[in-house]
């Protein structure tokens, strides 16, 4: 049997509370909190306890999905990101870069929102850039 | 944030607005009640009586859209009576007399006829809140949410400078942000108008700085599109693709039956997420992304705290991070500079070109747990607390602001205000939370608010359900009578599919933020049986 307490930061609100996931033979079995966590300092609530509860959903996509004759069908990785490269070059190429549009993620991480808006300005070439800092 | 929650102790005043603290940010609110029982008062001003405002000192119960006249009498108040920082005032500050001026017609008793709040409990306030050493505002989307949004910003600001209750520990002007990383999303320039650190896209200095490290030629000096103005957009024409990585815009936007047309209008709409949301199911193409436990990042809160995230396990069913998917479709159209394999790279990228961020390190973030920015360099402490010696644009702007309504107001046809928000047991569109069994045992579905007196004068006996119609749309709900909410005002969540409140709200816009006015809408509410 293998234990390990992973420290992480919450994913929900933009408090920023600390915990552990327990991974228990590579499976994540719950969460305990950080109690020398400058910010929740050893408290969370009944969202963070819980916020291991949905990453082994039964509805997690389990294939990148391709919309074909009106329906969405399971396709492979590098067919799909192949689709994305494609149709974003000729969409580009054929009304230009303000044609596209991208809507980066208060969920993602700062690396990942980092290079998703260093791929619309440099690669696409557009500033049509935004998320949901409003909503 | 202004501030932090480490200074923020020291704090003996909290004013509290448009934040339903306890069940939005519960770990902020237990921080701020054991500051009460230390001795600090607590002050709540929101059209919800929610229990942070029953745990309050003093609460204040405004009508919904009419915040800019209560600021304004609680800055009338505090001159008249002599309690304005004059030092702070003469040492930091300009546009002082315009905003005198303004704010001398706005009288305790005109305000109560505004907001519908008690002249004396007014004058209170703004004696309790002046006159203590240090006080702290604390707010959310109760005041942003607005087409005024922006301007009761500045009201936060205006009445923090007046007092001088800013620049110090235990004071400011505090935003509770909704998301784990929005500020991080905005730091890294998920905006259409900044690159990272909220360095203008219309500079040539900015641009040629990025064009440089980016080795592209030639980097577009317009501002691009908001959220809303894509979705016009798309509709119109003028966009035909859009990638969409982790948001559901197809229920968190407002005017959804709008929002959804707009989406299905796309030629080519990319999907990146860890469930087949309400946005993914609209797609063409559907990338399965990697949770939060499967990857390692960083995440930078409301304090401006910048934390790690940490892979505890493989990405799951054979998902990807959001970067690795960047990566691969940036790579495979040919693109050079997206050859990372690791976040720590793409934080040493981040550290070169984003001075508030310079010397926020794995290493020191793994040495220190977490780095508040600005923090430009590698011996950097980080900054607990902002503006301490002078703003950012030196001395600090007053805006002198009149009261107006909001943008729809309620009328014989449509005679309720509805105002939207979130509920405890869950999150947002509810993709995570209504896949977490314990959550949703605990709210399964939508109920709205409606105060007692008008549940009896619709005829809301026993029964349950009711319909309530905006001029964009209507839906029908489970309804609850609560005093939270005043006679005339519905509150209702926006979490929930299948009574999705979005299908309600206008989608006026503050000029500025762009921000939609979900907090106020004028519906019409009725027996759906």
């Amino acid at each position: 049997m293998e234990y390990k307490n992973v420290l992480t930061t919450c994913p929900f609100c933009g408090t920023g509370c600390g915990f552990f996931l327990q991974v228990l033979d590579g499976k994540i079995v719950g969460v305990l909190p950080d109690k020398k966590h400058p910010v929740s300092q050893g408290s969370l609530c009944v969202k963070g306890w819980n916020a291991h509860g949905f990453i082994y959903h039964e509805d997690r996509l389990k294939s990148p999905l391709i919309r074909r004759n009106g329906k969405l069908v399971e396709a492979s990785w590098d067919e799909a990101i192949e689709l994305v490269a494609t149709r974003l070059g000729e969409i580009k190429a054929k009304h230009g870069p303000d044609s596209i549009a991208l809507l980066a993620s208060a969920k993602a991480t700062n690396e990942e929102n980092y290079l998703f808006q260093k791929f619309g300005r440099a690669v696409i070439g557009t500033n049509n850039i935004d998320h949901c800092a409003r909503l | 944030m202004t501030n932090s929650f480490p200074d923020l102790e020291e704090a003996q005043v909290i004013l509290i607005t448009g934040s339903n603290t306890t069940e939005q940010h519960p770990i902020i609110a237990t921080r701020l009640i054991k500051l009460q029982d230390k001795g600090a008062k607590i002050i709540v001003i929101d059209p919800r009586y929610t229990q942070i405002a029953q745990i309050a000192d003093i609460y204040l119960r405004q009508k919904p859209g009419t915040d800019l006249a209560w600021f304004n009498g609680l800055m009338h108040v505090i001159l008249r009576d002599n309690l304005a920082n004059q030092d702070f005032i003469k040492e930091r500050t300009e546009g002082f007399e315009e905003l005198k001026a303004k704010v001398a017609d706005y009288t305790p008793e005109r305000v109560e006829e505004i907001t519908g709040i008690p002249a004396e409990k007014l004058v209170e306030v703004a004696h309790l809140y002046a006159k203590a050493e240090r006080s702290a505002i604390f707010y959310c989307m109760g005041i942003t949410q607005h087409t005024t949004g922006v301007q009761h910003v500045w009201q936060c600001a205006n009445l923090a400078m007046l007092t001088g209750h800013i620049g110090r520990p235990g004071t400011g002007v505090n935003p509770l942000r909704g998301q784990n990383n929005v500020q991080g999303a905005c730091d890294m320039g998920g905006l259409p108008n900044v690159f990272p650190a909220y360095q203008p896209v219309t500079k040539d200095d900015a641009r040629e700085k990025f064009q440089q490290a980016w080795g592209v030629e030639k980097l577009p000096a317009e501002v691009g599109m908001t959220i809303m103005e894509m979705m016009h957009g798309l509709e119109n024409g003028k966009v035909k693709a859009m990638w969409v990585m982790g948001e559901n815009p197809s229920l968190s936007d407002p005017d959804i039956n709008h929002v959804n047309k707009a989406l299905q209008a796309a030629e080519f709409l990319i999907v990146q997420d860890v469930f087949l949301s309400e946005t993914a199911q609209l797609a063409h193409v559907v990338l399965p992304a990697a949770s939060y436990a499967e990857k390692d990042g960083t995440f930078s809160n409301t304090e401006r705290r910048v934390q790690r995230v940490r892979k505890a396990i493989e990405p799951l069913y054979g998902s990807k991070s959001d970067m690795e998917i960047i990566c691969l479709v940036a790579r495979k159209m040919g693109a050079r500079g997206f050859d990372f394999e690791t976040p720590q790279q793409v934080m040493a990228e981040i550290n070169q070109l984003t001075p508030s961020y310079g010397g926020i390190t794995y290493e020191r973030l793994e040495e220190l747990g977490a780095l508040i920015w600005p923090c430009p360099n590698g011996e950097h402490p980080g900054t607990p607390f902002l503006h301490k010696d002078k703003f950012a644009r030196g001395l600090g702007l007053f805006h002198a602001i009149d009261h107006q309504p909001p943008a729809e107001e309620p009328d014989e046809e449509y005679p309720f205000i509805l105002t939207t928000g979130r509920i405890m047991f869950h999150y947002h569109t509810g993709t995570m939370t209504r896949r977490i069994e314990k959550l949703d045992r605990e709210v399964p579905t939508c109920v709205i608010e409606i105060n007692p007196a008008d549940a009896s004068r619709i005829g809301l006996n026993g029964k349950n359900k009711v319909r309530l119609q905006s001029r964009r749309g209507e839906l029908i709900a489970e309804a609850k009578t609560t005093e939270r909410v005043d006679p005339g005002v519905v509150f209702m969540p926006f979490h929930f599919v299948e009574a999705a409140a979005n299908i309600l709200t206008n989608p006026a816009l503050d000029p500025v933020a762009k921000i939609p006015e979900y907090k106020v809408c004028a519906v019409r509410v009725e027996l759906a049986e």
